[in-house]
């Protein structure tokens, strides 16, 4: 069969079939669209953990003159209590760095990352104590650095950056459940709504079928055009689906929330960019094997 | 060329067999007709041939092949070896009478080259030169099946099958495309032409092979055929 005349007939076929193989384009969108944003969901939470964890991962915050914490009844922490903390922190064999922050620092590192925000006004130097921050080699391994910490003379109290942020993971997770199911659901559709396409372009081609049957066209030749047809579809549903998620990510997360949450820590193009391929490869295996499948059962010999 | 060996075909739903018992040789070359009122089981012996249908018992042998045995994936490539020519034409409407006639070849991948050269030589030899052009609507029936034929005969098949092929046409007509029918035999193609048209049958005295309720009754071979009513 020519290239040319195989085109025409897929042609004709999608013509006929026009407002099924929208239906189909539009179906697969949707399901793609939803599938990509848990996807994305997922390397959203991949990325703000990747960023956390090169950062600090555990804050000792230290007692200041006027603190409400039960441990601080003794005042301000003392440079002696300051020292004794940094010498057990650094002999522990989990720890891998300390880093000290002392209240102007602490102060500046805040009015730079809610330099877009209204709170930066409300703080002043002084209101964020001075602490520890401690990266560990293991993030995990938090619970060796808050029981030896916690209650110790001048330690206000002992913040898990990883409990802050699974609290933010926990809701991303649900989110990529969530659509990941809907997806799931859409694409179950996409399947039916596929497969009663075809059958639908089956029988507009039922004559055409006759004969090629009784001239001797091979099964291939017979199905090959169905198959191309669904391809066309679903694709196309695939590239509006990466069109949509491209758009997004750029106008809502890159150019809005990069504005009004904290920086560096967003998914961006590169992440649409890096799940597009399992999306388009999820509509080709789906494609084909909808209409292999369909094919097999509606067109016998 | 066609063989069959004590042949039965039920249908599933059938109360007594399509065909009873059948044995028959057509050979090479050979122009026969399959007569018998409707129900006689005329149709059925073509569907076996073409392998539309399997036989529940006995043997159907086409160039040497058992039909029987044959695997699914082979059945193309038989099918290629025949022409069939029906009673309704079903012809492509949205296609030219030479679209009709190289739809065959193009799906069966011959390159676009032959078929340029051999779709005006075929409907130069059915006498349709000079309607390439025209759709089956603006065709008269006679020249509706001449392209049927065409269709059936363009890829030179050793096998021509026709299940009533002059059932929609008047008489004359008639004559024309059975005398077409004959040329094509002329040529080397083995004819099997199912038909009740008594006329056509008295005409030709060719081979006749009568059927009644699935059984051979008569092999005449110069025939005639007389039908009950």
């Amino acid at each position: 069969m020519s290239p040319r005349f195989l085109l025409g007939e897929i042609w004709t076929g999608i013509r006929r079939n026009a407002s099924m193989t929208v239906s189909v384009v539009l179906v697969t969108m949707v399901s793609m669209y939803l599938l990509g944003l848990g996807l994305l969901a997922q390397r959203q939470a991949d990325t703000m953990k990747g960023y956390w964890y090169d950062r600090v991962q555990v804050s000792i915050y230290l007692c200041t003159d006027n603190s409400s914490r039960p441990n601080c009844g003794t005042g301000a922490v003392t440079e002696e209590q300051k020292s004794t903390l940094l010498t057990q922190l650094e002999a522990l064999p989990e720890v891998k760095q300390v880093f000290y922050e002392s209240e102007e620092e602490a102060y500046s590192r805040f009015q730079d990352q809610f330099r877009n925000s209204p709170l930066a006004g409300n703080i002043q130097v002084g209101d964020i104590p001075q602490s520890y921050r401690v990266q560990l080699e293991d993030p995990s391994r938090f619970g060796v650095v808050v029981s030896q910490f916690e209650g110790a003379a001048g330690v206000a109290y002992v913040q898990d950056q990883e409990r802050v942020l699974n609290r933010f993971f926990t809701v991303i997770n649900y989110i990529t459940l969530f659509s990941v199911l809907l997806a799931a659901l859409m694409v179950l559709a996409a399947i039916l709504l596929m497969a009663t396409t075809i059958r639908q372009s089956a029988f507009s081609r039922r004559r055409e079928i006759g004969i090629m049957r009784l001239v001797g066209a091979s099964n291939f030749t017979i199905r090959v055009p169905f198959v191309i047809e669904t391809l066309i579809a679903a694709v196309l549903g695939a590239l509006l689906a990466f069109g949509l998620l491209w758009a997004t990510v750029h106008y809502i997360f890159s150019r809005f929330l990069n504005q009004v949450v904290l920086d560096q820590a967003l998914i961006g193009d590169s992440d649409v960019f890096a799940v597009a391929p399992l999306m388009f490869a999820g509509v080709v295996a789906l494609a084909v094997l909808t209409s292999t499948v369909t094919l097999w059962r509606y067109l016998r010999v | 060329m066609i063989r069959f060996e004590n042949v039965v075909k039920k249908y599933p739903r059938g109360t007594r067999p399509a065909l009873d018992r059948v044995s028959v040789e057509v050979e090479r070359g050979e122009f026969a007709f399959v007569v018998g009122p409707s129900g006689s089981g005329k149709s059925t012996m073509l569907r076996l041939v073409m392998r539309e249908e399997t036989p529940t018992s006995g043997t159907v042998l086409v160039a040497g092949h058992d039909l029987g045995a044959m695997p699914l994936r082979k059945v193309p490539r038989l099918r290629r070896q025949m022409g069939v020519v029906f009673q309704d034409f079903r012809l492509l409407p949205g296609k030219t009478v030479y679209q009709n006639v190289a739809y065959a070849l193009q799906v069966i991948g011959k390159s676009s080259l032959s078929i340029r050269r051999v779709v005006p030589e075929t409907l130069e030899m059915v006498g349709l030169t000079g309607m390439e052009k025209r759709l089956p609507h603006q065709l008269s029936g006679g020249e509706q099946q001449r392209v049927a034929i065409a269709r059936a005969v363009v890829n030179k098949p050793m096998i021509l099958l026709c299940d009533e092929p002059t059932g929609n046409l008047d008489p004359a007509i008639s004559l024309e495309i059975v005398r077409l029918l004959e040329r094509i035999n002329r040529t080397g193609t083995t004819v099997v032409m199912a038909t009740h048209n008594d006329t056509i049958v008295n005409d030709l005295r060719r081979r006749v092979i009568e059927l009644a309720d699935g059984r051979i009754v008569r092999d005449d071979e110069h025939g005639t055929y007389m039908p009950a009513s």
